[in-house]
Parts: C-alpha cells; structure tokens; sequence
C-alpha cells in the first residue's frame, strides 16, 4: 500500500534517498538543493540510514568524491544547484565518459550573473552535453518517482551513465504537495541491491579506471559512450513499465496532455506544465479551441523521433524554453525540436519563446495569450516574433 | 613467461565496440608498455669507465629508467628514457653526457 504524506520536492528525493540507502554521499550546501543533504544529514544522525557522509569543502570536490566512491564500486549520489553543478563541471563529464551509474539530484536554478536564487533550467540545460541523463519533473510526485527510477537506469549494463534528476527550485523544492509514496521494502526491492561487475576495491581483479586517451582510442571511446546512450531509450522504458507495475503511475520520455485532436501545442519542460494544463482545460471548456501539451520527461537522450510524431498534426507549436543560450536565435529545446520536426518533414509553425528565467512567474493568462498567438500565426502564416520573452516589461513604443 | 601486454587485446586498430566501457583497464603496471622513450630527442650516454657507481643517478630518474643490478646501475632502458638530463646534471664525475637525437 501507498503511504500519503505531503511533502516539498526537496524532502521527496532526501525521503526517496532514505529509503534507497545509498552507500556514500558527498555534498555541498546550495540554495535551494540545500535542505536535500540536510535532511539526509538528519536521517544519519538518527541511525535511520548508514550512508556515509562526506562533508566536502565544495562541489568540484563533490562531484570528485561521488566518483571515487563510485568507482570504488560504492552506490553514490550528491545534489546540488546552478553555480554549484557549474563548479563540478570538469567532473560531470569524467562520471559520464568513465561510465559512473551516479544519481545527482539537481534543484534547478538561474546560473549567474546576475546572481539569482530562483528556478530556470540554465544550470542543467548548460549540462546538457556532459554526457548525463537528464529526467525533468512537473510535481513532488515526479520528483520522487523519477529519483527511484534513476537508480536501475543508470545501473543498467547496457547503460551504466549517471543520472540528473531535475526539478524546479522553490517551486517544486519548496513547495509542498500532496504524494504518494512508495513502502520501503517495495522500494529497495525496486532499486535492488547494488552488485557492481568491475570495481577498484575489489582485491581479486587489478583494475585502472580514467586512463589519457590518445586520438586513436578517444573516437572509439566517445562513440561507445554514444551507445549507451542510444541503449538508455529501452532502458528507461522499460524501467518505467516496472515502476507502473509497482505504483500504477506511467511515464514515458514525455507526457502528452489533450494531444489527441491538438492544433495548437506548447512543448515545455518542468513545474510551467501544470500552469499550461490549467491553461489548456480553461480554453477547451470556454471555447473548445484544440489546444494541447508535450511536457518533455526525458532530455537526454533526447527523444528525437517520438516528438516528432507527436507534434505531427499540430497547426502551431510553442517550444518554451526556460533558459537562454544565447545564440541569438534559440534556446536549447527550441533548437533541438525544432531539427526533430525538419528531420521528420513536418511543417507546422513554430515559435520559440522564453519564460520564467530567474523565477519570472509564467500565468494562466500567459499560457493563454500563447495559445492565441499560435492561433493567428496558424491563421496568417506571419511569425511576428519567433524569439519572444514572455512577461518580459517593454517601452509601449517598442515595435513588435 | 612474457606478459601479455594490454595492447595484444586492444590496440590502435581496435573497432570501438572491443574498447573497455570507460576506458577501463583490467591489468597492473601498465606504463610499462608505454614506451615513452619515443619522445626523448635527446639521449643520455653513460661512460661505465668513469662511473664511480656512487648510484646518485638512479633515485632522480622520474622515469625509473637507470636499473640496478646487483648494488650497480646498469646500461639506461632506453624504452622508457624521455632523455630528461636530470642524471647528466647529478652526476659529479662526468660520467653521463647528453647526445642530441634518439
């Protein structure tokens, strides 16, 4: 039986955390992930867990130590915010390319400058090439059932990458909700034991991991690397049907929501869906209008073809990105829907717009001005603004 | 018995479906197999006539290239020599002297 608590994001993943038991975690406080290791802290101090703790003096270290400990053949995780995950940045790609199965929990916030405390995705989406899975959450919910899951996808053999499990900070972090959680013993038998194949403390087997690659292996070494993450696609599916199993809740590598008849979609990641979705039932039931939503689940690997085939009988699309690359053109989700849909041969309009960077509220009412735009555009064929910040204060003067 | 070397398993012309997940070496020791005497582009020579033996050679080579044999150094492992000059500089008898090249 499910145990109904209610919970913040934050406490979800150090409950999900105790009820995995790792075997180390190395952590460094940062708002707003800081509460995670805390109460994980807690949960120790209280013989609840027998993780072993290592205070570090900063994330560069975190990240370093998660790796040893993993490579040692320990079952290791950390978490950790924005200018924190930018300070393990040479690590996140060493626990990628050395094949490290490390869950990080990420509470995603504005990377500076200027320096900001609140939720957007520049933080992981500037991870985004690291070589890490990346699995995003709307709720507390998501959160925790996506933190479970990261444990068998990253452990899997056909895989063996580590595992980002993002989330919005303050508004899922913070914010408490409603959950469901899954009994201890159900979860443990979910994760299972941790049985590493190949570690460092393992006397009976000499073994070197990291070594200098020179041009003639680094290719072969990245194109296998490449693979795993091409095999995480089944992977995480399958390991999704078994979490249905056990919870009766679905996920896949995105969530469609009213996608059926759809004319006009966003395709958005993190907490903004839920704002859509309230957006989306209050123009279908005032005016009936098809609109509908692709909440993306799973970043990396990216799921190229799936979304494609999704958002092929749109009229319109809103690629919402959370967070600046500054191309000048796209953010980072606009640009690679964007190449799924030329792949695909699909011709919908399309816009990318940007929203809550550095905590900027996004509305109802915004989700619905989007809506109709995508309408008039659908309509007229004129993009008047492909890049637009939405909420963004403008001179009335300012031409459009 | 010889060692199997690492590179008889996988080498420059390995198709990136035999490389190791990660890299990952399943053997001891194994710079020996490295040959970084390929970089020297200068080349120690060591004169047995003049050497006193007085061993101040051998704890400064960063490469372990001076062996001792028996309480004396022997001829350099020319395999693994970078030709630093570190051990042309310690000796106090003249004994070692760099020669430009391999």
């Amino acid at each position: 039986m499910a145990i109904r608590e209610r919970l913040s994001g934050n406490e979800a993943v150090a409950y999900a955390i105790k009820q995995v038991n790792p075997d180390v975690m190395p952590a460094f406080p940062i708002t707003p992930s800081t509460e995670i290791p805390q109460y994980v802290a807690n949960y120790i101090a209280n013989g609840e867990i027998d993780t072993e703790f290592i205070h570090v003096e900063s994330e560069h270290s975190a990240m370093s130590a998660t790796i040893g400990a993993t490579a040692a053949g320990a079952r290791a995780i950390t978490a950790t915010s924005s200018c924190g995950m930018a300070l393990m940045w040479e690590e996140l790609y060493v626990a990628a390319s050395n094949r490290l199965p490390i869950v990080l929990a990420l509470v995603n916030r504005a990377l500076s400058g200027p320096i900001n405390i609140n939720a957007d995705h520049s933080d992981s989406m500037g991870a985004r090439d690291s070589g890490w899975i990346q699995i995003y959450a709307e709720s507390n919910q998501e959160v925790y059932d996506n933190f479970i899951q990261a444990f068998p996808i990253a452990e899997d053999k056909r895989v063996h990458l580590p595992v980002m499990v993002c989330q919005d900070g303050f508004i899922t972090s913070h914010g408490v909700e409603n959950i469901l959680l899954a009994e201890d013993a159900a979860v443990k038998k979910f994760v299972g034991e941790y049985d590493p194949e190949h570690y460092l403390l393992n006397a009976s087997e000499k073994m070197a991991i990291g070594p200098y690659a020179v041009s003639n292996y680094y290719m072969e070494t990245k194109r296998a690397q490449r693979q795993a993450m091409i095999n995480a696609r089944e992977v995480i599916l399958e390991v999704a049907a078994r979490f249905e199993k056990m919870t009766g809740r679905k996920y896949g590598f995105f969530e469609t929501y009213q996608m059926e008849d759809a004319e006009y979609a966003v395709v958005i990641i993190g907490s903004a869906a839920g704002t859509c979705k309230a957006a989306i039932d209050e123009i279908r039931s005032i005016t009936g209008k098809k609109v509908g939503l692709i909440k993306i689940r799973v970043f990396r690997p990216f799921p190229e073809e799936e979304l494609a085939e999704a958002l092929s009988k749109v009229k319109a699309v809103a690629i919402m990105d959370r967070s600046e690359m500054f191309a000048a053109t796209s953010g980072p989700l606009g640009a690679e829907v964007r190449a799924a849909l030329y792949q695909a041969r699909i011709t919908a309009e399309v816009v990318n717009y940007f929203y809550g960077l550095g905590g900027r509220d996004i509305t109802v009412s915004d989700f619905k001005t989007v809506y109709k735009n995508l309408e008039t555009i659908a309509e007229t064929h004129i993009v008047t603004d492909m890049y637009e910040y939405i909420g963004l204060r403008r001179e009335q003067t300012e031409e459009v | 018995m010889a060692r199997e070397k690492i590179q008889d398993r996988i080498n420059e012309q390995s198709p990136w479906q035999h490389i190791t997940e990660g890299n990952k070496i399943f053997e001891a020791a194994t710079s020996k197999d490295f040959c970084t005497g390929e970089w020297r582009t200068t080349t120690p020579i060591w004169e047995s006539e003049k050497c006193k033996q007085c061993l101040l050679c051998t704890p400064v080579c960063p490469d372990s290239s001076i062996p001792v044999i028996t309480g004396k150094r022997a001829e350099f492992d020319y395999e693994h020599c970078k030709g630093c000059g570190i051990c042309a500089k310690v000796c106090p008898f003249g004994a070692i002297s760099m020669r430009e090249g391999k």
